[in-house]
């Protein structure tokens, strides 16, 4: 189950946009990146998961050129990084590691400082560009305060406006909708896809299981430093086994008539009037043809006087991969 | 799957420039004028430099009231004190005498401390660096905004002794040091001159304060660092048993400025203090060069 299964998808569209081979970061002892092979296609929008503490930020700095890799290559927009960053870097938009502004700047002068810090951009369409930049992102009435007076979610847009303060090849974002409010996640989820439909691949870093499910064509997932499996997201989806659910009030008699046809990982989850035993049948049948052991499975079940009040498969979903893959909940550290 | 297909579509046909548009004059010089901006609109700065600007009024309205004890006892005190009486011009020197060991320094060092930890500690100096910023480019912002920093507290102190000199003694010609007489007009020139070489005296400081500041991620720790430098190579320059290394020491020249007061003016501790400034730029530019470009970012 463990290991790089998951073989990259044809790129689209061309060359990769982000590419790495036996990429490796070492902080002291601790090996933070482990021989990443990842491979971005243009286009998509990648989903980059792991537990805290996996190495994605780690991955990501490397990428941006800002921790230079202990081994292995890192190419992105087809150059190497770090060595090329001056010719790469105007092309890509980031936000890492959530927003850092100047306080006692205002939001507008803010976004003024990060893109005159970038050489190739033109101070003539500096003010054109900011304000255009503010406006997608929802902050144009709130241009003029002071960045130590905004929330959380502002100081997330103002981020990400400064990653937008061009038109950008690939957008690179490490936890885009912390701190936001449901609307505020739904409006950048839509600025995702907005982005991307510009044809600017966008590389999402997420602890959201959904949010990736949601806006990523593309994800690959990451723990204890190495890549555990790459791939579109149909494609990961689809690894993880869907559970039988029975629902009924007689649940100990459905659990041992369900083992004694051959299903694993029976858990029996009790309600107050009612009990749900999920399982996995494919010890009861190779899979493919278990669309068709299934009406007998219930037949048993019925046979042996258990009131089965549901019946059916569950469909896999990708945190269903994701435990099965890195075996352990989404939310413990590496 | 939808998303793989709308993906696809949009793929095929990009809005994206294709390539990095080419790095203008005017572009790269937007990041020293940006970082100038920046030091000069935060409230630090403007409190720094009006503590600066307070110290001769002090030191003046102190002589004002004081003055008829001090005209016995001219052997005690700053520099040039006992003159302020007689000259008001001379309270810009007594000014610069008193704040250029410590206090002028210990400005600089917060500002030079703060230079690239303080971005690092706000975090804003991965947002500078993927910009991107250029890493030499970004030190060498710092550098001049910090200089023009030194230009500022200088002129703080000297602006403000010699508007408080002339409003609360006499001004007229000046009395050199060496005992020629020089007009109040050249005693001017002598005093922009003298600024100047106060200014540039603090530029080693400003090199070792931007190397202190790229080997930490605690703005606070940099500053702090750097102003401690300062007071311990103070000390330092006054234990007789260190007179082989004293000449070595960044503070050791600063006071020479006071014969540019001389005629004919006598050039050689100038000299040396600028010397030993280029020295000290060099050798801790170049250190500081070294650890910020192959530093990890992780802060």
């Amino acid at each position: 189950m463990r290991g790089r299964g998951g073989q990259a998808p044809a790129p689209v569209g061309g060359a990769a946009v982000i590419r790495t081979r036996g990429l490796t970061k070492r902080f002291g002892r601790q090996l933070a990146v482990d021989g990443l092979d990842l491979t971005v296609p243009r286009g998509s929008v990648f989903g980059f998961l792991g537990p805290n503490g996996s190495g994605k930020t780690t991955t990501i700095r490397m990428l941006m050129g800002l921790v230079a890799p202990s081994a292995g290559v890192a190419t992105v927009l087809g150059e190497s990084m770090p060595q090329s960053l001056g010719r790469v870097l105007p092309r890509v938009g980031a936000l890492i590691e959530g927003p850092a502004l100047y306080g006692f700047l205002s939001g507008r002068d803010n976004l003024v400082r990060f893109d005159a810090a970038d050489p190739t951009s033109d101070p003539r369409t500096r003010s054109a560009r900011v304000a255009e930049a503010l406006e997608r992102v929802g902050l144009s009435a709130a241009a003029g305060k002071k960045a130590r007076a905004y929330s959380l979610g502002m100081k997330q847009r103002l981020g990400l406006a400064s990653a937008l303060l061009r038109p950008r090849e690939l957008l690179v974002l490490d936890e885009p909708t912390n701190g936001l409010d449901p609307q505020g996640m739904r409006e950048i989820r839509a600025l995702v896809r907005e982005v991307a439909a510009e044809g600017t691949t966008v590389f999402l870093s997420s602890h959201l299981l959904d949010e990736i499910e949601q806006v990523c064509t593309h994800a690959a997932v990451m723990s204890k430093g190495r890549l555990v499996v790459q791939g579109t997201v149909a494609e990961l989806a689809a690894r993880a086994q869907g559970r039988l659910v029975v629902r009924t009030a007689d649940t100990e008699r459905a659990a041992e008539v369900l083992a004694a046809h051959r299903v694993t990982a029976i858990q029996v989850i009790h309600g107050q009037l009612d009990g749900r035993v999920e399982g996995d049948p494919s010890g009861v049948a190779p899979v493919g043809s278990l669309d068709e052991s299934l009406p007998e499975l219930c037949a048993a079940l019925i046979a042996a006087g258990v009131r089965v009040r549901g019946f059916g498969l569950e469909r896999g979903t990708l945190e269903d991969a994701f435990v099965a893959l890195t075996g352990e909940g989404f939310d413990v550290a590496g | 799957m939808s998303l793989v297909e709308a993906a696809e579509a949009a793929g095929a046909a990009p809005r994206v420039a294709a390539g990095p548009d080419r790095a203008t004059v005017s572009g790269f010089l937007a990041l020293f004028r940006s970082e100038l901006l920046l030091t000069f609109r935060r409230v630090r700065t403007m409190a720094l430099l009006g503590a600066l600007a307070a110290l001769p009024v002090l030191i003046g309205v102190v002589v004002k009231i004081e003055t008829g004890g001090l005209h016995g006892g001219g052997d005690g005190g700053p520099p040039f004190l006992a003159q302020v009486t007689q000259n008001g011009v001379f309270l810009t020197f007594t000014s610069l005498a008193v704040a250029l060991p410590i206090f002028l320094p210990m400005t600089v060092g917060v500002v030079a401390g703060d230079a690239v930890a303080g971005e690092a500690t706000s975090g804003t100096l991965r947002y500078l660096l993927v910009a991107p910023a250029g890493r030499i480019r970004l030190l060498a912002a710092k550098f001049t905004a910090a200089l023009a920093f030194c230009a500022a507290a200088t002129l703080a102190v000297a602006l403000t002794g010699l508007i408080t000199g002339s409003v609360l003694f006499p001004v007229g010609k000046v009395v050199l040091l060496s005992g020629d007489t020089v007009s109040l007009g050249e005693s001017l020139l002598r005093m922009v001159l003298i600024a100047a070489v106060v200014a540039v005296s603090l530029s080693g400081l400003v090199a070792i304060g931007l190397f202190i500041s790229t080997l930490t991620s605690s703005g606070i720790a940099a500053m702090a660092g750097t102003v401690g430098l300062v007071v311990i190579v103070q000390v330092l320059d006054t234990i007789p048993q260190l007179a082989a290394i004293q000449p070595w020491l960044f503070t050791h020249y600063w006071l020479t400025f006071a014969d540019l007061l001389r005629h004919p003016v006598y050039w050689d501790g100038v000299l040396h203090d600028l010397g030993l400034q280029a020295l000290y730029v060099a050798v801790f530019g170049a250190a500081a060069w070294a650890r910020f470009s192959s530093r990890d970012i992780t802060a």
